[in-house]
């Protein structure tokens, strides 16, 4: 069976919502619409208070080339724009609409029917994922448009899909492939046209037997897809992990995944390009897992973006009573939010209630040497000594052994027996080292 | 027999000669210059190597001061004038006045007055806490109360308060050197000008929140309402993204903005109390 072959860990997985069917979450009250929910720069409202706008209507338009259009989720009234708080807890600007009805823009195809022939050349495509907002859906949000153009002198010859949803207790992914396979093999193959390959090869961890028979048996009736079953290990679903495992090409320190021919999508993002160009559709609505061991109903809903979590928890049974922690996103990367009440962002895949017992951290205690964060570590990095370096504030240290590499996968402080918060320190030692990079190239 | 120790000091002494004469030949040939003033300077700086003059070390200052041509922009926090007029002396050259500075905590969020509204578990760290998120109540400007200011203060000038969740820091104690404005991840640690009998007045918050919002996170938080610039005859108030500041160089101690800032913000330290006459006016002026 295909992994990555460095580090990895095997967390119990809890994927207690495999077998829930994708419900949608019905559109009541208010929702709130961040202007930034993906990398790069924020987009610009606009819309203004008291303007009546359509579901998919845009009311953020991004500037410049790393950023994303924001559309409307629902149909209603702006009734202001403002700031929120998001996850993080810091204030970003939002446009609050008051839902009314659920009128659609009338370009967008709503109907069941799966539309498979398409004629776009790859610009249209490209241009068709920008206007529609879409982003990476596997969690980094990072706008597709920018990951479909190839810079010159580059070249791309196979695309991974990524079907691995490594993450613990998620299945958003698992659902979306068991009930629309067919539009994401489309939506794959109109991928494919944009970059100009005629390989894919999807990524499926074999703790999915029915999607990985799904899709497989799907994949026969599409040209080029190739479907691969891959060993259940953390954190294969990132990037360059997926691209070892599947394609056995590494890619190097500091360097892209186009720089060893390739280029990794989530099956989330063939999904919503395959609406955004078959069905007209902008991204405003995505699965999100809400789950935890304790909550009445756990399940997969279809939410708009926008909805505050707490509607969604409500949807799920309602809080339990002694709830410890909300953490948006799986176990291993996800975030804790700082209250309920903020919104669903493209980003989110998963909702997740930890109990108090769940929630706390051990109590910290001292490094014993025994060099399982070393093992563990899917980059070969050695955070015991990135932490050290980070504590001691030897920034260029820290850099010259990689620190920037990280992507913060958590694998090292799961697997550390003496309870090291191993990640704080290197997250905060990567981003000091990235400033300093920065304020280096400046001069 | 007996001639073995004799002709062994012999020829280690004319070992050691040979040694000698080769090692002088390099001394001279790689001989650094080195100006005595810089080890007369060093002589009279505290050595506390705290950095705070903007250089790694007492020793580089040194040389700095030996090397520049004015004392502009160059300055010993620590030692303050008297060392500063010391070096001038030593190097013939002349002293640039120095206004003493001390550190000053922009925020009074105390658990009563800016309620906790969510709890944080991770490492007790300022600088991860901020990096990770807003903090454990709703304004994402104010102290997070890790304390990283007090583990940086070389002199002891620092404390975290367990009742207030804030550092205290010691006027008599503070050399201003910096280090606290540097570790602290929030930027609300300032430098003002040290007054006469360590008075001060200065806006005690950071957050850049519209009125609403801010006085939801914490009911002493500036407002942005503008009646401190208003009242002020000294142009010494500005107000920028719904905050008040204080110029310390134009502030005359009149003691007017503190009686009309509505959310009592704007704190005034070491101040005899106010007379009856004043009180009575802010009364009926509220």
């Amino acid at each position: 069976m295909k992994t990555f072959p460095t580090g990895g860990v095997h967390p119990p997985e809890n994927k207690i919502t495999a077998n829930a069917p994708i419900r949608p979450l019905p559109v009541t009250g208010q929702v709130v619409i961040p202007v930034s929910q993906h990398i790069g720069a924020p987009a610009a409202p606009v819309v203004n208070k008291g303007d009546i706008v359509k579901a998919g209507q845009i009311i953020a338009a991004g500037k410049g080339f790393v950023t994303s259009n924001i559309h409307s989720s629902v149909s209603g009234k702006v009734n202001k724009i403002d700031n929120v708080t998001d996850i993080t807890g810091y204030r970003q600007t939002a446009v609050f609409i008051d839902i009314e009805g659920d009128e659609w823009v009338d370009t967008i195809d709503r109907s069941d029917t799966i539309v498979q022939e398409f004629n776009h050349t790859p610009e249209e495509i490209i241009k068709k994922c920008l206007d529609s907002g879409i982003v990476g859906l596997g969690g980094a949000t990072f706008p597709s448009h920018v990951k479909l153009t190839v810079p010159t002198g580059k070249k791309c010859d196979i695309l991974i899909i990524n079907g691995v949803e490594c993450e613990p207790y998620l299945t958003a992914d698992h659902r979306l492939m068991l009930e629309r396979g067919e539009e994401i093999l489309i939506g794959i193959t109109i991928l494919m046209r944009a970059l100009n390959v005629d390989k894919a090869f999807v990524g499926i961890e074999n703790n999915k037997p029915d999607a990985l028979a799904h899709m497989t048996r799907l994949a026969t009736g599409f040209k080029g897809i190739a479907v691969h079953g891959l060993k259940v290990k953390y954190p294969q679903g990132a990037e360059k992990q997926l691209i070892k495992a599947l394609i056995k090409r590494e890619v190097p320190s500091g360097r892209l995944p186009l720089d060893v021919g390739t280029v990794v999508h989530n099956v989330g993002t063939a999904f919503a390009v395959y609406e955004a160009v078959q069905k007209n559709k902008p991204l405003i609505e995505r699965v999100v897992t809400v789950t935890g061991k304790f909550l009445k109903s756990p399940g997969n809903f279809l939410v708009r973006t926008g909805t505050p979590v707490s509607r969604l928890i409500e949807a799920a049974g309602g809080l339990p009573e002694d709830t410890g922690k909300i953490v948006a996103g799986g176990p291993m990367m996800g975030k804790a939010v700082s209250s309920p009440e903020v919104p669903v962002v493209k980003g989110m895949s998963g909702i997740l209630v930890l109990s108090q017992d769940e929630a706390g951290r051990k109590e910290k205690e001292p490094c014993i040497r025994c060099a399982k964060c070393v093992a563990v570590c899917p980059l070969g990095l050695e955070p015991y000594l990135l932490m050290t370096l980070t504590e001691l504030k030897l920034f260029e240290k820290a850099e010259a052994e990689k620190i920037t590499d990280c992507m913060e996968c958590g694998s090292c402080s799961y697997t550390c027996p003496a309870s090291r918060p191993l990640l704080d320190y290197i997250r905060l030692g990567k981003t000091t080292v990235l400033k300093m990079a920065r304020e280096r190239n400046l001069k | 027999m007996n001639s073995v120790i004799p002709l062994t000091i012999l020829i280690l002494s004319a070992i050691a000669c040979l040694a000698a004469v080769i090692l002088w030949f390099i001394a001279q040939k790689f001989k650094v210059f080195e100006d005595p003033r810089i080890d007369e300077v060093q002589e009279i700086l505290p050595a506390a190597n705290c950095g705070g003059c903007g250089f790694a070390g007492c020793r580089n200052f040194a040389e700095a001061l030996v090397k520049a041509d004015t004392f502009d922009g160059l300055v010993c926090p620590v030692g303050g004038a008297s060392v500063m007029e010391d070096a001038a002396r030593i190097l013939g050259k002349e002293a640039p006045e120095i206004e003493p500075l001390v550190a000053v905590l922009l925020c009074n969020g105390t658990p009563e007055y800016c309620p906790q509204t969510s709890v944080y578990g991770g490492v007790a760290n300022c600088r991860i806490a901020h990096n990770l998120y807003a903090g454990v109540t709703d304004c994402s400007y104010g102290c997070l109360g890790y304390g990283d200011c007090v583990t940086e203060c070389k002199f002891d000038a620092m404390y975290m308060d367990p009742a207030t969740g804030l550092p205290v820091i010691s006027d008599e104690k503070c050399v201003a050197c910096g280090a606290c404005v540097k570790a602290c991840p929030r930027n609300i640690i300032e430098l003002r000008k040290k007054a006469k009998k360590d008075r001060k007045i200065y806006v005690a918050c950071s957050n850049c929140d519209k009125g609403g919002p801010a006085r939801r996170a914490c009911k002493v938080a500036c407002i942005g309402c503008g009646k401190c610039v208003k009242v002020c005859q000294f142009d010494a108030i500005t107000l920028e993204n719904n905050l008040a500041y204080i110029d310390a160089a134009k502030c005359t101690f009149c003691r007017k903005c503190p009686i009309e800032c509505p959310t009592n913000c704007i704190l005034e330290i070491n101040f005899p109390p106010r007379k009856q006459k004043i009180e009575a006016e802010a009364a009926l002026n509220p």
